[in-house]
């Protein structure tokens, strides 16, 4: 199925959802995050996209989205579906966690929420993957004052306890 | 020529050709820095370099140091080869206070001296935020005749140290 074909499945099915089609290298669909969980449902089912290879999320300045990069094995796409999550809320992001459906979601949804501070909502190890938990600050947001930090001005932040 | 030398001169010959008088200091560095063992703590790149020194063509051996303790307690010796993240940087310092002493660290590769290509949040800005260097051996990586001129260097501090005044006998 070509990606044309699975936007206008997708539009037949769920009538609103789609926010906007943005013409970027790839075929991009944005939707907003609420419907990211029957959508990605709806994509591995009914649209054959069985490989999930890229999931991360970007800091347009006022707004959050999250990417996901969607083959099919079965199929072999030669090109990705790419579907994007526009996430207006700033303080408090949040998207359902597509791990269920593709297991390689897994990490990567760690390593948005450890550097972007996005929430994936049914994540099974919501923990930060890169830094640790006390770390002050999500570094890869525009806000995120980009500076080098000294062992002493880190120390408070670290867990303490009999392994550390 | 022994027929006509007096006892006391034979005695004096022989005392020449087999007792050696030397310091306690002289003989006690020469014993640690001729058989000083790396606790094997490779980083990041680096490490690599370090690898290669310890191969056949730089041969690490010939300083005596071919075994690399994996474990800190048998190690006199610990080579930061790499960059130390901050997420990294409290095990380092267990491997460290790990180390029985006498003890000596040499920091390797820029990463370890001062934070290398990385003023990140994330990399901790030298190796001595948290321990007492003794060499550093800059390179990106160092290429391994720079360390074993570092090990050298490290050498000669050990052979110029007294017992009477090093920190771990006070």
């Amino acid at each position: 199925m070509t990606n044309e074909e699975i936007l206008s499945k997708l539009r037949e099915r769920f009538p609103e959802v789609v926010v906007d089609v943005p013409e970027l290298i790839d075929f991009t669909v944005a939707i907003k995050p609420e419907a990211v969980v029957d959508v990605a449902r709806f994509l591995h089912d009914e649209c054959g996209l069985d490989y999930l290879a890229l999931l991360t999320a970007v800091d347009q300045t006022e707004r959050f989205e999250v990417v996901y990069h969607l083959w099919s094995i079965k199929d072999r796409t030669t090109e990705p579906f790419v579907l994007k999550a526009y996430i207006e809320d700033k303080e408090n992001p949040t998207v359902p966690s597509v791990t269920p459906l593709w297991r390689g979601a897994s990490y990567q949804e760690r390593e948005a929420y450890d550097l972007m501070g996005i929430r994936f909502e049914g994540h099974p190890n919501p923990k930060r993957i890169l830094l640790w938990e006390g770390f002050p600050g999500h570094p890869l947001r525009k806000d995120f004052e980009n500076r080098t930090y000294t062992f002493e001005e880190l120390k408070p932040t670290r867990p303490t306890g009999p392994e550390w | 020529m022994q027929d006509t030398m007096s006892e006391e001169e034979l005695i004096e010959e022989q005392i020449k050709h087999n007792i050696f008088l030397t310091t306690v200091d002289k003989v006690y560095n020469w014993g640690r820095r001729s058989s000083m063992w790396p606790v094997a703590f490779g980083l990041a790149c680096c490490a690599f370099e370090f690898i290669a020194t310890g191969m056949a063509r730089y041969d690490l051996s010939r300083f005596g140091m071919e075994i690399m303790r994996p474990s800190p307690r048998q190690a006199d010796l610990m080579i930061v080869a790499g960059t130390i993240t901050h997420k990294m940087a409290p095990q380092v310092l267990r491997i460290y206070n790990q180390m029985p002493e006498p003890k000596y660290v040499l920091a390797m590769g820029n990463c370890a001296i001062s934070g290398g290509p990385f003023p990140s949040y994330a990399v901790l800005q030298g190796a001595n935020e948290i321990l007492p260097v003794d060499v550093y051996v800059p390179g990106c990586p160092p290429r391994p005749e720079a360390l074993l001129e570092g090990i050298m260097k490290l050498h000669d501090k050990v052979m110029h140290q007294s017992i009477k005044t090093v920190p771990w006998y006070k």
